[in-house]
């Protein structure tokens, strides 16, 4: 019996589309109805990174919330409930629906133009893994309003606090962690796919850009952690709707299960939130040095040792929950041994400056910035994991310092140094360098008056997730609510930067920066629709 | 080329900034305790390591935006790829790595050996407070913030120990070994005094193990450090450090004190003292959920001023403190409260806030109940 296929295309599509050139195309549907059936991989990208956007205000407008009730000791604002919501939604949204998604986005622009492919492999699944972000967030954004309030128990939502104890929003929460993990593993798997089938012919392994093997490795990692998750979030719906008790005491579970599955996603998770910006930061640098990239195979191994690395660390969160001596000392051995190769990129990218012809272009304001402020992360990342030292640190600010470190002037600053980087390539025009150089100073004063602080107030003993504090933490607290404000506020810089650059500007040729390598500049600037319809000759340049 | 100075001036003074963390509030405490200090000293050694490699890092960085612009007239070179330099930037920070590594293990060792404790006391989080227990002396208390809630609300001035203030600290004698097994009832919270250099996580259903021994007589503030729930941020800890003979004598009068708890089990005691003791024990207790006036905060915390369950039936009322209610926030509190405190307690809540029921339960009835 012939199995029933599903409708062919229409005949003149496919006819065409062997002809070849731009005439080979349907019209795209109108309005909305174009964007929701889009397969096309830069729109896609280009919906990924306007939905990371808008995400990265809300998520920015709970931590303003946050950070004004910190402004000062006492309740002002918001009771200690809808606190704890704030710092928990701040947490998700920027994870989950920022960071995340920008990364996706960008894979979505430039991996195709970076390997010279016409589009992602799996197109369709493409459009399906994004249009399942907005109902996920929807979904989690609207437990805010439902009956005892949204999730409270922070972004890391450690049991018995997230089911026994938790709002009857929870499964709501957990559902919509599923959608948003499951459009990631999807998402990964057509990046894999992508890279893997279609590099241009010629371009080998070891030929492709940075950006391109880091977000491979990265794929990896979400196939591999993501499901993970997905468990250990059945595993919370179980124990609240079904009555098992795999983290209930009583019922012969165990707490601490909980955290050894979170973490073992959760610490892979936050390289996969880094990955792609040491690839955007090693494109970057190189460009405006107008030099190779110092080491490109060490970079390659250092990357992958970092993400191999990474599953053998996830339990350097959890040094106070009481795990035997010998378990200590594994992760802190383990977690140490992580210096050694981000180390090596760091040295990288510093010797790639060291005799280039250097320029400061706003991209590379924005991962220079991104080296220091990272590295800076780095170091207090090293001091945590002395595991005796962690008895103090952890669970303070000083950790709230360190992660934020890592994640805004580094994974953030790398996505927008990505933006800056791209925007000729997708507009056709430069963005404006006046305003974008005000977004960087304003972005890079703000982040360290907000940030650096914390790194007193934790040493000096103020808890994480407190909605009020003691008098002796006040001064810190104040400038950290300034910095977060100008900081909050640049960023509507960023918009208009982006907005005037996709309405006009100076006018970017397809090689919009002279020192810039990669096949993206080959194709005009702005990149047409369809490219690499034909794939490109691909000589490889000297890494 | 402004920009790049403006740069660098922020960047000297973020590293202006650090000698400023080692004066006192913006740095570690040293602490009280022989591992305390060793901590400190772990986090000054790792921190300055840090320093160096900074300086050296940043000082090739910022030396090569200077002297490697193209405004300057430099011309790229085309090195890359020396196999020396990357062996070495690869064995160095190793090597600094193993010898950060002997000193931690070392530490972390001695932290892990509790053995040979002259004093155990039992600490239990629960949503928000902590309780003491003395193991084997007969002594137990909770211990609740004591900052009015005015203060937090901003109507009334905010004292020095403002959120770090209990009333009743946990009393610990110096200069002995005092072992601390840890857990709690309800969700994980973290019992943490940096003076100390003691923090541990209370899981429910599982008991964690930590030590000190004290150098110097005072008073040590902490406060829970991993999220509990909504006032979190309202459980802090006190430790009242003095010399081995006072301490022996402050023991000595609580438990005569308990002792003499315990006798009143059996007597029968009138509505208005078990109301006294009741509205007390209510406020340090039960008030954090069910609050002051009784109201609650549905859906989590249901109320009890007018709760028609509670007045009707005193057998499910009395029942649901010994035992509370599984799969919600209500803990049992047949260990954490004595047979006096759950009669008082359930007398206040029977005819405080308009539920005038009149009742009056005996301790002597609890004590029987909890004996079957």
């Amino acid at each position: 019996m012939a199995p029933k296929l599903p409708p062919q295309p229409p005949l003149e599509h496919s006819s065409a589309a062997t002809a070849g050139g731009a005439a080979a195309h349907h019209a795209p549907p109108r309005g909305m109805l174009r964007w929701l059936l889009t397969t096309n991989h830069k729109e896609i990208g280009s919906l990924y990174l306007i939905f990371s956007l808008i995400m990265f205000f809300i998520g920015g407008i709970f931590a303003l919330v946050v950070r004004a009730e910190l402004f000062q000791p006492g309740l002002q604002l918001v009771n200690p409930e809808f606190f704890n919501q704030m710092t928990t939604m701040h947490g998700l949204i920027m994870v989950f629906a920022a960071v995340m998604p920008a990364f996706t986005g960008l894979a979505n622009w430039m991996i195709p133009l970076q390997i010279g492919a016409p589009d992602m492999a799996l197109p369709r699944l493409n459009n399906f893994s994004f249009w399942l972000l907005p109902v996920a967030f929807l979904l989690l954004l609207s437990t805010l309003l439902m009956p005892g309030g949204g999730p409270n128990f922070g972004w890391t939502f450690y049991a018995p606090l997230s089911t026994t104890f938790a709002p009857p929003s929870t499964t709501f929460f957990i559902l919509s962690l599923h959608i948003a993990g499951i459009s990631s593993i999807l998402g990964a798997i057509n990046i894999v796919a992508t890279i893997l089938n279609m590099r241009a012919p010629g371009m080998r392994m070891m030929d492709m850009p940075l950006f391109v093997w880091t977000w491979l490795i990265t794929a990896f990692l979400l196939i591999a952690v993501m499901p993970v998750l997905a468990g250990v979030i059945t595993m919370m719906l179980m124990d609240i709707n079904f009555g098992t008790s795999f983290f209930n005491a009583a019922g012969g579970g165990d707490p601490v299960l909980f955290q050894h599955l979170f973490w073992f996603f959760g610490h892979p998770e936050v390289y996969i939130m880094i990955l792609p910006a040491f690839g955007i930061v090693s494109a970057i640098i190189p460009t405006f040095a107008r030099k190779p990239l110092f080491g490109y195979a060490s970079m390659v191994y250092a990357t992958a040792s970092i993400a191999l690395l990474s599953f053998l660390v996830w339990a350097h969160h959890m040094f106070v929950v009481g795990l035997p001596l010998v378990a200590e000392l594994f992760f802190m051995y383990t977690t140490m041994l992580i210096a050694v190769p981000t180390g090596v990129k760091v040295f990288n990218w510093i010797t790639t400056l060291f005799r280039g012809s250097i320029t400061f272009e706003p991209p590379m304001l924005f991962a220079l910035a991104f080296v220091v402020l990272f590295t800076i992360g780095g170091f207090s990342g090293l001091m945590l994991a002395i595991a005796p030292a962690d008895f103090q640190y952890h669970d303070t600010y000083f950790v709230v310092a360190h992660f934020h470190y890592v994640l805004v002037p580094g994974a953030v600053f790398a996505i927008m140094a990505g933006v800056y980087y791209w925007l000729p390539k997708w507009t056709g025009h430069y963005p404006n360098v006046r305003l974008s150089q005000w977004h960087f100073w304003l972005s890079v004063i703000g982040v360290n008056l907000t940030f650096f602080p914390m790194h007193f107030s934790g040493l000096a003993g103020m808890p994480r997730r407190i909605p009020d504090y003691a008098l002796q933490f006040a001064d810190f607290n104040l400038v950290s609510s300034l910095g977060a404000f100008m900081f909050g506020a640049s960023q509507l810089v960023f918009v208009a930067v982006v907005i005037l650059c996709v309405r006009g500007g100076e006018k970017a040729p397809a090689k919009a920066w002279e020192g810039a390598e990669d096949l993206e500049w080959s194709v005009p600037s702005p990149a047409p629709l369809h490219t690499f319809e034909t794939p490109p000759t691909f000589s490889p340049h000297v890494h | 080329m402004r920009t790049l100075l403006v740069w660098v001036a922020g960047c000297w003074t973020l590293a202006g900034l650090s000698p400023l963390a080692l004066a006192n509030g913006w740095n570690m405490p040293v602490g009280v305790t022989d591992l305390s200090r060793e901590i400190y000293s772990l986090h000054m050694t790792i921190f300055w390591i840090c320093v160096a490699i900074g300086v050296v890092v940043f000082g090739v960085m910022f030396y090569s935006l200077f002297r490697f612009r193209r405004s300057r007239g430099a011309k790229a070179d085309n090195f890359h790829e020396n196999t020396t330099v990357e062996v070495l930037w690869t064995a160095i920070p190793l090597l600094i790595l193993v010898g950060m590594a002997v000193p931690a293990t070392a530490t972390l060792v001695k932290m892990y050996d509790a053995s040979d404790a002259e004093l155990d006391v039992m600490i239990t989080g629960q949503q928000w407070r902590w309780r003491y227990e003395y193991l084997g002396e007969d002594v137990a208390f909770t211990s609740n913030m004591s900052t009015p809630r005015a203060q937090i609300r901003g109507e009334e001035a905010r004292g020095e120990h403002y959120l770090l203030e209990v009333d009743e600290p946990l009393v610990l004698p110096t200069n002995r070994k005092v072992r601390f097994l840890m857990t709690a009832d309800d969700v994980i919270h973290s019992w943490w005094v940096p003076d100390l250099a003691v923090k541990q996580d209370t899981i429910p259903g599982f008991i964690n193990e930590n030590w000190v021994n004290i150098d110097e007589p005072g008073i040590y503030r902490g406060q829970c450090a991993e999220l509990c729930g909504m006032d979190h941020g309202f459980m802090p800890i006190v430790v009242h450090a003095m010399e081995g003979e006072e301490f022996d004598e402050w023991l000595a009068e609580r438990k005569e004190a308990a002792a003499e708890e315990a006798l009143g089990v059996d007597r029968d005691w009138e509505l208005d003292e078990l109301m006294e003791r009741g509205e007390a024990v209510y406020g340090s207790i039960c008030a954090s959920c069910h609050q002051a006036e009784g109201q609650g905060a549905p859906p989590a915390f249901p109320s009890l001023a007018g709760n028609e369950r509670l007045i009707e039936d005193v057998e499910w009322h009395v029942q649901t403190i010994v035992n509370g209610v599984s799969g919600t926030a209500m803990p049992a509190f047949r260990s954490t409260l004595n047979p006096v405190e759950i009669a008082a307690v359930a007398t206040f809540t029977r005819n405080a806030w308009g539920n005038d029921t009149g009742d009056a339960v005996q301790p002597s009835e609890i004590a029987e109940q909890l004996a079957q």
